[in-house]
């Protein structure tokens, strides 16, 4: 036997958890039904006219938005960084993680600055910025309340949406508990309680607030901030300088636009009409005004994007990390987000992953899915992420990443198969090849079990069915001449 | 009206019963059926595991197979929506092959859908003692959007409960080569859904799809679980001898 890949240790140790499992499965089921739940409302709101489109019309109507702005990615992308400016605001392109984090460094360094405080955001986990920052010796805090758990926890978030989907109550209770120095209870009031008035001191004294963004309007150079818990309205108004790193693809050309990802996104991933706070942040603090960053940085990221763009999966950049995906995934159900080992997690980050960071370390990952398609069903910008996933996996195999025994037998079923003669020579025959694993049920009929190689994948936790003596095309013969005979 | 029978590998192989119950179906409602030479396999494993040229060979080779059917049938929710969904995407845009593929497609059915759709029969004059719940395979949901079909036909059957089964969408981890590459994943994924079908009371799974039958059954069998799985044309033909005699 050969030894186990990382990814399939990740697998095992996922699977054997069944903490993890139980909240993994609990949490997705919950999002997906209250997102089917919301949509059908939405159906039904369209039909009275009380709603901008039903599921079917927004989500035609943000591919098209998507479509245009990746078709056109360099003119918006130069329309947001005149805008911003003109705002008041600095821009910054960076080519790689790298580059990003050390323009955040700078710009800290700049300011003196040795306290950042950050809203959630994917891209900052993308690029390891807290990492980078803390390297250097800057404190980098959590305040979204998941992040906040798993960055205590060290840890990368198991979901897109719901960093700490994985962990329990008492799990959580007994992070905050070490940070409080006392016990804590398991109830909402006093963990969320915890957290806030924890939170609030680090919001109050941060120099430098971090933040991403859910879109950038093109036409006004505004960053938009779609969260629950407020953290990104603190994280962008309280302290003197807010960074947002905001990854290239997340554009839309007009204000209008917003429009229809509103109604899509929250719906898609909590199954909420709106969420509690949406911010717009058009520029830093104007005379006169009561809050805002007197300094505001925003920095667009490549990182492997553009090299996205105009291929076969240029539609997988108009994703806007609903995590509505990861919640219909069932292997996700299985897994949680952590046996992935990427950043983004489930089926958008089986797809992602590798495109943006090649096959070397993630081909593997395209093998975690059954190809279900109920990603793609519940996509609110209907990504065909299993068909660009059998696409990942044709590039894949074409640079012979392939199991060697896989491929031997997929090769011979199909000389075989594509040979009529020989295909229906090995269907007779075939209950003659496994004879040594054959075996007799009490009712006398026959299934097969410990197969060797790589079918003991199947036979080890599954028994599988005999071979037919008489496969169905000998069988069609008889019941011709039963028809004839009538 | 005459028919033409694309078996599945999987059928021919492992339970030509139901591809004899699916000609004695459409047999007994006057349609005619044959049963053309040179097919084998939809290419379907070839596909979904990135051997994609080897996945055109065996789409060329139903096309030639079947050119000349007005109908085909197929036990198979699954290679029909290989049939329907993915023929087309692997000729280029504009060709002649493209378009034999979408036409292909068109003319493809899965059983139930034919049925259904194209007879109108649900009621097939069947008689089945059991408690049951149809497990609709993923491809047949969500790229044929066969989904009422299959039920109608079964809530025809007489002394059979048809019990809700809870998230229908769910798949249930059989996805073909991915059974044998993951097996650790497949296997919770089957457990996750037999669990979910024993909570129902059931002791009959149905289903269109003899993939997802061969690993929920397989599974069940090496749990000792008290199930029993069933191709749907397999439990009418039944349903239908047993009402008669």
């Amino acid at each position: 036997m050969s030894a186990k890949t990382p990814f399939l240790e990740r697998v095992e140790k996922a699977l054997a958890d069944d903490h993890l499992r139980g909240a993994v499965r609990y949490t997705a089921e919950n999002l997906y039904l209250k997102r089917k739940a919301v949509m059908a409302d939405l159906d039904v709101l369209a039909e009275k006219g009380e709603a901008l489109g039903n599921f079917e019309e927004l989500r035609a109507r943000a591919q098209e938005i998507k479509r245009h702005t990746l078709a056109h990615l360099d003119a918006y992308l130069k329309q947001a960084a005149e805008q911003i400016r003109k705002n008041g605001g600095v821009v910054h392109w960076a080519k790689d993680a790298r580059e990003a984090n050390q323009i955040v460094l700078e710009i800290c360094k700049k300011r003196g600055a040795k306290k950042l405080i950050k809203s959630k955001s994917m891209v900052t986990e993308e690029i390891h910025l807290n990492q980078a920052l803390e390297a250097e010796g800057m404190e980098i805090v959590e305040s979204d309340l998941g992040e906040y758990i798993i960055q205590l926890a060290r840890e990368t978030p198991a979901h897109i949406v719901i960093p700490a989907i994985h962990k329990t109550r008492r799990q959580i209770a007994d992070l905050f508990g070490a940070v409080a120095g006392r016990e804590l209870a398991t109830d909402t009031k006093t963990l969320a309680g915890f957290a806030r008035a924890t939170l609030r001191q680090k919001f109050m004294t941060a120099d430098v607030g971090v933040t991403g963004a859910n879109f950038v309007v093109a036409e006004t150079g505004t960053l938009c901030l779609v969260t629950n818990e407020g953290n990104g309205r603190l994280t962008s108004s309280v302290p003197p300088c807010q960074i947002s790193v905001v990854g290239m693809e997340k554009l839309v050309p007009r204000l209008e636009d917003l429009a229809v990802m509103l109604n899509l996104l929250p719906r898609s991933a909590t199954g909420q009409k709106i969420t509690t706070y949406f911010n717009m942040i058009t520029g830093p603090r104007r005379p006169g005004e009561p809050d805002g960053p007197e300094e505001l940085h925003v920095i667009f990221l490549d990182n492997g994007r553009s090299n996205i763009l105009a291929t076969q999966y240029q539609e997988v950049l108009s994703c806007i990390r609903c995590g509505a995906c990861l919640n219909s995934c069932p292997v996700y159900r299985q897994l949680g987000g952590h046996a992935y080992g990427s950043i983004y997690p489930g089926p958008i980050g089986t797809v992602l992953t590798p495109l943006l960071q090649g096959f070397d370390q993630w081909d593997e990952l395209l093998q975690a899915c059954s190809l279900c398609g109920a990603c793609a069903e519940n996509c609110p910008l209907g990504i065909q992420l299993h068909k660009h996933i059998i696409r990942l996996r044709g590039e894949a195999v074409a640079q012979g990443r392939e199991h060697p025994l896989m491929r031997t037998a997929l090769k011979a079923v199909h000389f075989a198969w594509t040979r009529p003669g020989v295909y229906k020579f090995v269907a007779r025959s075939a209950h003659l090849g496994v004879k040594p694993f054959t075996r007799r049920r009490e009712d006398g009929s026959e299934y097969l079990d410990n197969l060797p190689s790589i079918a003991a994948g199947w036979t080890n936790s599954r028994t599988m069915p005999a071979p037919a003596r008489k496969p169905f095309h000998q069988r069609w013969a008889e019941l011709q001449r039963e028809e004839g005979a009538k | 009206m005459k028919v033409s029978l694309f078996i599945t590998c999987l059928a021919d192989h492992f339970a030509p019963q139901v591809g004899e119950a699916v000609y004695r179906l459409l047999r007994r409602h006057g349609v005619e059926v044959d049963f053309p030479e040179g097919q084998t396999c939809c290419g379907q494993p070839s596909w979904n595991t990135g051997h994609l040229d080897d996945a055109r060979d065996f789409a060329r080779l139903y096309m030639k197979a079947f050119a000349k059917s007005e109908y085909i049938i197929q036990p198979s929710g699954s290679c029909a929506g290989h049939v329907r969904y993915f023929y087309p995407e692997m000729f280029p845009e504009g060709s002649r092959e493209r378009q034999e593929a979408i036409a292909i497609g068109r003319r493809t059915y899965e059983f139930t859908e034919f049925m259904v759709r194209v007879l109108g029969v649900k009621d097939v004059g069947a008689r089945f003692p059991g408690k049951a719940v149809f497990h609709n395979n993923c491809h047949m949901q969500r790229e044929l959007k066969v989904q009422e079909e299959p039920l109608e036909m079964l809530r025809c059957v007489r002394d059979l409960e048809l019990l809700e089964l809870p998230r229908p969408d769910l798949c249930c981890g059989f996805g073909g080569a991915f059974s044998i590459k993951q097996p650790e994943i497949s296997t919770a994924m089957a457990d996750d859904k037999v669990d979910a079908i024993a909570a129902t009371g059931a002791n009959l799974i149905v289903s269109s799809d003899l993939g997802c039958l061969m690993h929920q059954g397989g599974r069940i069998e090496k749990r000792g679980l008290p199930i029993r799985t069933l191709h749907i044309a397999e439990l009418l033909w039944e349903g239908v001898q047993q009402n008669v005699g």
